[in-house]
């Protein structure tokens, strides 16, 4: 089977998470929901907009921005707290220990921008290592969807989930690879191609390039698995080590520093369960550039092609 | 209870319980816990807090975060007294072992909050990484207007601690939105742990500074005890601002040796200083 992913309708998580903060908001008034003047990019205007009592936005103040949601948490609300990825864990990010990860809060802190894709903003806007921040933190869950109906039904499962998460988006929209039937569960991963050669695990926009990547290599005879694992923290351990069993060697792959994110948390599984030939593609030990957001990720090797590279070397790993 | 005398003995008592702890331990931060215990005595048993030991997860309680949470014996000492925890778990201050349902103890070095597993009732805030209090006082004032409740919530500050941006974050929100049922107290005892506040990197004039943000201000003696109460009482007669009350205390007060000496900020006595720290508290010269 051959599908040219880059044919397939297209949605920005963000518009679906300002969409669902609505929703979510008309059931559970005891949600309130922050941003630090950026509301309109990550959207959560829409719930300011439809609930202006229960929206507060702090300004350019991401410190505050995580105290003030702790204090609503330790009044027993449900608190949604936003900004792009590298203001919401990077800079308040001993706050977030201290209060949220420390006392497990009930506040779900939603990241966009996250990656390089932000494109033309540049380096100082390119966050490659929240994922790897968030997830040292004991009690903080981390998801990564990787598509806007995978993000719909994240929010609309850990809504009720009282614990602290981490959820990142990218800013661009991502073409839309979930089956719309296809239910998240907090710490399993999705089998979105089988395959016998090697297991490529990728989470977030890097799904969708996963796909495309394995029906592409499928005309040249190479059987790729493909998972989605946007529950990276905690992370599917049983899924990871019965398909590297299965083919023996795994591509992880990330819009995200090959440091600390979920090719760490995969090699750390594989070492502690089944040693296997493991490749890491992802943002290497670098900072980004400026530019459109698909041409950075071509330079940055996040790619069809830049996969195709990874996978080749893994397989060539496998055959020595 | 607003008997200035009873008072008095009450944090006579409570210091003597902050220099045992911080002695016992052989750990702690004595120096910003005697500074501050005038202001605790007052708000607690003085009749201006409202809160219910038997019940410390009453929502219409009335908040208290100890934003300078290195000056947990006071807290603590002020939580034993209220009724929230036994005297005898006084003990267990910086001990691995004492009351938390896993049997580690719940009074650590810095006090974490009542839902956190090592919590203690009545903590109403993780504190101890300095200049977070303010901003999650603003949390819980804006949630109590949201729900329409017309409980108060209460922080106090170091006057080092305000060194921290993120407490200025603060203050302009709050003075933003008009929090009439926010209180922050600055117990200005004018010693950081490196030595004088003004030396090393000067916040003065604190007062212009939250007048500036829109903030009510009043300057007390923070050992005053007639300058507390009325302090309080404006506070909570003042409506469309926050109030901050700073007031002036001295570190280390009511152990003649302690006083005013950045020295004992964090530093536990020896048993002949432990013995004569006693001997003034008892003697009754606070």
């Amino acid at each position: 089977m051959t599908i040219d992913i880059s044919s397939l309708p297209k949605k920005a998580l963000r518009d679906t998470y300002g969409e669902v903060l609505v929703e979510l908001g008309k059931i559970d008034p005891n949600m309130v929901v922050l941003d630090a003047d950026l509301s309109e990019s990550t959207r959560t205007h829409k719930f300011h907009e439809a609930f202006p009592d229960r929206f507060f936005n702090v300004g350019i103040a991401e410190q505050n921005l995580i105290g003030i949601a702790a204090g609503f948490a330790y009044t027993g609300r449900t608190v949604y707290a936003s900004s792009f990825a590298i203001f919401l864990s990077g800079r308040p990010w001993e706050i977030i220990r201290q209060q949220i990860a420390y006392n497990k809060l009930n506040i779900k802190l939603v990241a966009s921008h996250g990656g390089v894709s932000v494109g033309q903003d540049g380096a100082s806007h390119q966050m490659n290592e929240d994922i790897s921040l968030m997830r040292t933190l004991p009690n903080m869950n981390v998801i990564v969807p990787a598509d806007s109906v995978e993000m719909e039904k994240v929010l609309k499962k850990v809504h009720w989930i009282k614990e602290p998460f981490y959820i990142r988006m990218g800013r661009e929209k991502f073409p839309i690879i979930m089956p719309q039937d296809y239910e998240f569960e907090l710490g399993k991963g999705y089998v979105l191609k089988e395959g016998s050669d090697v297991s490529v695990i990728a989470c977030g926009v890097m799904v969708s390039i996963a796909l495309q990547t394995a029906y592409e290599l499928e005309k040249e005879g190479i059987d790729v698995e493909v998972i989605n694992m946007a529950s990276i923290k905690p992370i599917d351990r049983e899924l990871i080590v019965q398909s590297a069993r299965k083919t023996g060697a795994v591509v992880t792959s990330e819009e995200h520093s090959v440091i600390g994110g979920l090719g760490s948390a995969v090699a750390e599984v594989l070492s502690e369960e089944c040693p296997t030939i493991l490749v890491r593609h992802g943002v290497e030990d670098r900072f980004g550039i400026s530019g459109p957001a698909w041409e950075v990720m071509e330079e940055m090797g996040l790619s069809v092609e830049g996969l195709k590279n990874k996978i080749r070397l893994a397989l060539s790993k496998k055959t020595k | 209870m607003r008997d200035i005398n009873k008072l008095k003995e009450i944090a006579r008592e409570l210091r003597i319980d902050i220099i045992t702890m911080v002695y016992n331990a052989q750990s702690g931060h004595p120096g910003g816990s005697l500074s501050a215990i005038d202001i605790l005595t007052v708000l607690y048993f003085g009749g201006f807090l409202r809160y219910d030991p038997k019940n410390p997860w009453w929502e219409d309680r009335d908040r208290f975060i100890l934003s300078k949470g290195h000056a947990s014996p006071a807290l603590y000492s002020v939580l034993a007294k209220a009724g929230y925890i036994p005297k005898q778990e006084l003990q267990t201050y910086r001990k691995t072992k004492g009351f938390a349902p896993d049997g580690y103890s719940r009074l650590q070095g810095h006090p974490a909050w009542q839902g956190n597993k090592h919590g203690v009732p009545g903590a109403e805030a993780s504190t101890g990484s300095l200049g977070q209090g303010l901003s999650i006082a603003i949390g819980q004032a804006l949630s109590g207007r949201l729900a329409k409740k017309d409980y108060r919530v209460y922080v106090m500050l170091g006057d080092g601690e305000i060194q921290e941006g993120m407490s200025w974050e603060a203050a302009m929100f709050a003075g933003h939105h008009k929090l009439d049922n926010l209180c922050a107290i600055v117990d200005n005892n004018n010693l950081q742990i490196d030595g004088d506040v003004r030396q090393i990197v000067n916040i003065h004039p604190i007062v212009d500074k939250y007048k500036a943000f829109g903030w009510h201000a009043i300057e007390i003696d923070g050992h005053d005890y007639q300058q507390i109460i009325n302090a309080f009482e404006e506070a909570i007669n003042t409506k469309g601002k926050p109030t901050v009350i700073v007031a002036h205390t001295v570190k280390g007060k009511g152990v003649s040796f302690m006083e005013n000496n950045f020295k004992w900020h964090g530093v536990a006595p020896n048993k002949d200083q432990y013995e004569k720290a006693l001997l003034e508290l008892t003697a009754g010269g606070v």
